[in-house]
């Protein structure tokens, strides 16, 4: 089963967790990452663009990549958009496996992509002004490992 | 075609998305860059450093070569930034 959403509202990491552990006991590992606004230098708020349709297709194609690496059972992908200040849940990502090896990688891997190929972009709001944020040359390294 | 801009090319752009009837000579990307280029300041502005920017034709990254039609939809964006 796989679940992505792209939504303003916030979500409840614990309902999602639970929401991966299926009924039939195949299941021997949960990972899940949550992302939050980090309140550097004195950031008041992080706005979240989007490409509508894109955001959710380019995720599937990353979930199917995903699912024919390692033997996922369920998987949960959620990333929030519009204005989030300092504290606020950003993106949840969540894999159930039989093992935890893959649970791990395949929440990773997930994340990386969503860094690097998910259409979604930031703006930072300071009592300076406003600047978009610029892609992070790290982050592109992190896909690498994955080729 | 359709046009989306997003994050900064939308703010020096000024619009989100646009209809646009192009000659039958813009048959690429770049192509499409170079006739946008002309409308205006907020658009070279845009595109003046084009390894600042990304392209999606029809939800697909790829790249300015990427040969276009009337049907497309064509997205211009900075590298993206979420997660």
């Amino acid at each position: 089963m796989n679940e992505i959403r792209v939504q303003s509202e916030d979500f409840d990491p614990g309902a999602e967790i639970a929401a991966l552990n299926g009924e039939h006991g195949a299941t021997g590992a949960i990972a899940s990452f949550v992302g939050l606004v980090r309140g550097d230098n004195g950031l008041i708020a992080m706005t979240l663009d989007h490409y509508p349709g894109m955001c959710e297709s380019e995720i599937a194609a990353h979930v199917a990549e995903a699912r024919s690496r390692w033997p996922i059972i369920a998987l949960r992908i959620v990333h929030r958009v519009g204005r989030l200040t300092p504290g606020e849940r950003i993106v949840f990502v969540g894999v159930a496996s039989s093992h935890r090896t893959a649970a791990f990688q395949a929440a990773e891997f997930l994340m990386d992509y969503l860094k690097t190929r998910a259409p979604f972009w930031k703006l930072e709001e300071r009592q300076s002004g406003t600047s978009w944020v610029e892609a992070k040359l790290q982050d592109h390294e992190s896909i690498k490992r994955w080729r | 075609m359709k046009i989306l801009y997003f994050a900064w090319v939308r703010q020096k752009i000024g619009i989100s998305e646009e209809d646009v009837t192009v000659p039958h000579s813009v048959g690429t990307v770049s192509g499409l860059v170079d006739y946008l280029s002309r409308r205006g300041p907020g658009y070279e502005a845009a595109f003046r450093d084009m390894k600042l920017l990304r392209v999606a034709v029809n939800r697909q990254h790829t790249g300015f070569d990427a040969a276009i039609g009337p049907n497309d939809e064509i997205a211009f964006f900075p590298p993206v930034t979420g997660g």
